[in-house]
């Protein structure tokens, strides 16, 4: 009983751990996507811009 | 909210839940009836705390963005609904796994837990409307409507102890008036440890409200190179 008391407490706190660490790597990786969009649009407006002129 | 200072409460949510990871699994003893496996109270009762926080947050963004239409009170309650669904998340797996231990079963549809799997599902749905309505006003409008009355699971779900007779254990903690609750030195570490979990929602909160401010931004640019 204590083993696998030990156990699942230590799945517990693992579990915990991974649903945050998820969350954080989705977060992370819509950053760098949300980034990446900004800069292309940037990047095509001024393109569109300078040859208008 | 400035980056200095979401690196400074992030910083310090790490060192809060480092600590409190020492404390909790070397400082505190074992439970007398429970034995280690008591020790998921530290996670299972601050993520419920955060997540009832964040939902709380939610509703009151939604009412202010109804009065005033404010955008930035739209972000917000998109935001805490979404960290709020996170630590929702972990109450509810921490939760299970105690079951498992203490109870022999991984879930039972007492109560407490069916409201908090409600909730978790109303919540779930409101992240899923705001995806199928393309009209910003309209989707911030429609959300917001949905935010206030969910609120309501959640007091179900806090009070689901208080209303019926649940598997579920009743109130620990002295501030709800439990008698021959938990040692204080053991509450005190629940505390503790919502310390720690709010400041790490904060963080997220505040980083996922830039990431739909930037959004905005990208739709603007988007309208502006569509134009040209």
């Amino acid at each position: 009983m204590d083993e696998r008391n030990l156990t699942y407490m230590f799945y517990g706190f693992l579990s915990a751990w991974v649903i945050l660490a998820g969350y954080v790597v989705t977060l992370a990786a819509r950053e760098g996507r949300i980034n990446r969009q900004i800069e292309n649009l940037r990047r095509m407006i001024e393109g569109k811009e300078s040859s208008k002129l | 909210m400035g980056t200095k200072i979401l690196y400074v409460l992030g910083a310090l949510a790490a060192v809060l839940l480092v600590r409190n990871l020492y404390v909790i699994l070397l400082g505190l003893p074992d439970e007398k009836d429970q034995g280690a496996i008591y020790r998921i109270i530290f996670f299972h009762l601050p993520a419920f705390f955060t997540a009832a926080l964040c939902y709380l947050t939610a509703l009151i963004s939604s009412v202010v963005y109804l009065v005033r239409k404010s955008q930035r009170a739209d972000d917000l309650a998109l935001s805490a609904t979404e960290v709020g669904l996170a630590f929702a998340a972990v109450n509810l797996v921490t939760g299970m796994i105690w079951a498992r231990i203490i109870w022999g079963i991984w879930w039972t549809w007492d109560a407490r837990l069916t409201w908090a799997l409600i909730t978790w599902l109303i919540y779930a749905g409101y992240l899923m409307l705001r995806r199928a309505i393309d009209d910003p006003s309209e989707r911030a409008k429609n959300a917001a409507v949905l935010c206030i009355f969910a609120f309501a699971s959640v007091l179900i779900t806090w009070k689901s102890i208080d209303w019926w007779r649940t598997q579920h254990p009743g109130a620990v903690l002295s501030i709800r008036g439990a008698e021959g609750g938990l040692d204080p030195a053991m509450e005190s570490m629940i505390y503790f440890n919502w310390l720690a979990l709010l400041l790490l929602c904060i963080v997220l909160v505040a980083v996922r409200m830039r990431q739909e401010r930037v959004q905005r931004e990208i739709d603007a640019l988007r309208r502006h190179a569509h134009a040209l």
